[in-house]
């Protein structure tokens, strides 16, 4: 029991950012937009974060002033990268999984040509220090994303807008029908997706790291990409799933700390994570629980 | 009516050409805002198209071999990821099947008979085979339990990564980064391409892929597995409707999808490689191959002539590096092309506004 308790800090650390980076992308697919690009915006919002605190930090500014400014820089610039997908994906009638993977693909380009010109190096200089825990030994990112879950439960199931956003998923000409902007709906849900990615991809670089290396993000958006559709896009159901897969990846780290266990390679524990959930998927399938409308793209007036 | 004759827009081939055009145009403006020469990044591409370094006048021909040794993966995961497209599918694994491909090759390439002929035969044909596995499983994961394929790839890429090193740290010789040696019997390298290629890589790894080529473009075109599958990628329901079993027809070609990427595993580990390697990250061949399959329309010949342009730009990576040009931006220009290919639907939104303006003219003037 005590080393389900001792654990704990390191799931929430590592949870956190996939948590608040899979409610974007459930609140994306709600209103009816796929989003595969989560992995390119977590990469933007962690090199931009990491840049953007190293850079403050060696300017002399307070610590905390620093982190802060630089969480919000993260989250500006996944806010903005996702416009494309927008664009792309809304007024455009794109394929949305070309343009997700083109986003995702430009990310890995992006974020080390920045650091190329900024430190010329494949990284960011690293910084000094990070976020610091509280007294539990809790980063502050497992609030944010605790915050981040109550309040998009709340939105889409408590005000008239997630009622619209909801109904963009699954009947975009029924909502267009009874007065609901069905675009505009769906260009909220994308750049909240990309700003809560951006801003996850802060939280991975400020407690996990100290630099931003294009291993970094290392498939977390994929991952909770995966929590999404096996959390059955509900709010508490992707929590469980970011949590479920949290553990099993903190269990990793922690294994090597127990004798008995040291005689099998890291990897296998490794691998824990990504086979639980390809069962948990398979385990849970049969009834398709995705917003019908999610990845067709809407045209006023056809049917 | 002029709606006969296409116009030229309307040419997947065409509107090709225009995105890898526009990628670069935007590549070069952005070398620029930085401060750098984009003149840099062209000569740096000429020389590992040509092998002709445009500032000493002098010409290296191994340039031109590796490039084509580059693009030997690429293409073979661009028809890995074009094959699935067919069916509809978004084959994102192609990353997990060629790692699970090399992963094998290099396993029987230390541990297998020391034939000539047969060894090499051995290691290819197993990593054509687990690749074929490894994707079927999507297809039935897909067809069976509704798992989506995007989710199901990406899940399986991660656990392929793992398993091959929890494979590789166990072969001889085994470091945290490399094995032992291959034994000469299973390499695959080609002596009279290295002679006029001044000992390139370039190995017989290149005639396995035009094998690969002609065999995806006579499956496609000239099959009716081919036409099963292209018919189910078209519409689901009329394909079962008409006596098509879909469930298998998916399998299979998720199956075919995953065998290409894992004959490009097991070239790239026998031909590019003479030790075996213990993964650190992945290779990312796999997931270049969605690019240059949507860039080639996935089409035999323009997936051909996309690797290989995929194949250049990897090649130019370190010769942009040494000219000062951050060799990232070569990842920049994959990406832009394929958002561009993602906005061309924007050419069809503009194709119908001139239809209808035209229409409305034609209506006007009677």
């Amino acid at each position: 029991m005590s080393m389900i308790i001792g654990m704990l800090p390191s799931v929430l650390m590592i949870v956190a950012p996939i948590l608040i980076t899979a409610i974007g992308g459930m609140i994306c697919e709600k209103s009816g937009v796929v989003n595969i690009a989560l992995e390119g915006l977590m990469s933007i919002g962690a090199c931009t974060a990491a840049a953007a605190h190293v850079l403050m930090e060696a300017s002399g500014m307070n610590h905390s002033l620093s982190l802060f400014l630089a969480l919000v820089m993260g989250l500006l610039t996944g806010g903005l990268f996702s416009l494309v997908h927008a664009v792309a994906a809304i007024n455009l009638n794109a394929d949305q999984t070309i343009s997700g993977t083109g986003i995702n693909l430009l990310a890995n380009g992006v974020t080390i040509f920045a650091s190329q010109i900024l430190f010329s190096s494949d990284r960011t200089r690293e910084f000094r220090m990070g976020m610091q825990t509280d007294a539990l030994g809790i980063y502050p990112t497992a609030y944010i994303a605790l915050a981040v879950v109550i309040l998009s439960w709340f939105i889409l199931y408590k005000l008239p807008f997630g009622m619209h956003l909801r109904a963009c998923g699954e009947h975009p000409g029924a909502a267009e029908s009874v007065g609901i902007n069905v675009k505009r709906i769906r260009y909220w849900a994308v750049i909240v997706s990309g700003i809560l990615a951006g801003l996850a991809g802060g939280c991975v670089v400020l407690t996990q790291t100290i630099q931003y290396t294009s291993n970094t993000i290392n498939g977390r958006g994929f991952i909770a990409l995966a929590a999404v559709s096996f959390g059955r896009w509900k709010p508490l159901g992707v929590a469980g799933a970011a949590l479920l897969f949290g553990t099993a990846q903190a269990f990793a780290i922690i294994a090597n700390n127990i004798p008995a266990l040291r005689v099998l390679p890291t990897e296998v524990f490794n691998i824990l994570p990504y086979v639980v959930t390809l069962v948990a998927l398979v385990l849970f399938s049969g009834k398709n629980y995705a917003p019908a409308a999610a990845g067709a793209p809407y045209e006023k007036g056809a049917s | 009516m002029t709606t006969t004759k296409k116009r030229w827009i309307e040419s997947d081939g065409a509107v090709s050409v225009l995105v890898v055009l526009m990628g670069f145009f935007v590549g070069t403006i952005l070398v620029a805002l930085v401060g750098k020469n984009p003149l840099n990044m062209y000569k740096a591409l000429l020389q590992a198209l040509s092998g002709y370094n445009i500032d000493n006048g002098r010409m290296n021909v191994r340039y031109i071999g590796e490039t084509l040794n580059y693009s030997v993966p690429f293409i073979l995961c661009g028809l890995s990821m074009g094959f699935a497209n067919r069916v509809g599918l978004f084959n994102i694994g192609g990353e997990g099947q060629y790692i699970m491909g090399l992963t094998l090759a290099q396993t029987i390439a230390l541990l297998g008979p020391q034939v000539p002929v047969v060894h090499w035969l051995l290691a290819i044909v197993a990593a054509i085979v687990i690749g074929a596995i490894w994707g079927g499983m999507v297809g039935i994961l897909k067809a069976r339990y509704e798992v989506s394929e995007v989710v199901s790839t990406i899940m399986l890429n991660y656990v392929a990564l793992y398993l091959s090193r929890i494979i590789c740290l166990q072969l001889p010789g085994a470091t945290t980064y490399k094995t032992a040696n291959f034994p000469k019997t299973a390499l695959i390298e080609n002596l009279f391409f290295q002679k006029i290629t001044h000992n390139s890589l370039l190995n017989n790894g290149i005639f396995m892929m035009i094998g690969a080529v002609i065999i995806y473009w006579y499956i496609m075109e000239k099959t009716s597995l081919g036409y099963g599958m292209r018919a189910t990628g078209f519409n689901k329901d009329a394909a079962r409707a008409s006596g098509i079993p879909v469930v298998k027809s998916i399998t299979i070609s998720m199956a075919i999808s995953g065998a290409f990427a894992g004959l490009a595993g097991g070239i790239v580990a026998l031909g590019s490689f003479k030790y075996g390697r213990v993964l650190a990250g992945m290779d990312n061949y796999g997931f270049d191959g969605i690019a240059v399959a949507l860039v080639g329309n996935c089409t035999a010949l323009g997936t051909t002539l996309a690797g290989l342009l995929f194949g250049l730009l990897k090649n130019a990576q370190a010769l942009m590096q040494g000219k000062q040009i951050p060799k990232e931006i070569t990842f920049i220009i994959q990406g832009l092309i394929v958002i561009f290919i993602a906005l061309r639907s924007a050419l069809k939104l503009y194709q119908e506004f001139l239809d209808k303006r035209k229409l409305q003219k034609e209506v006007g003037i009677k």
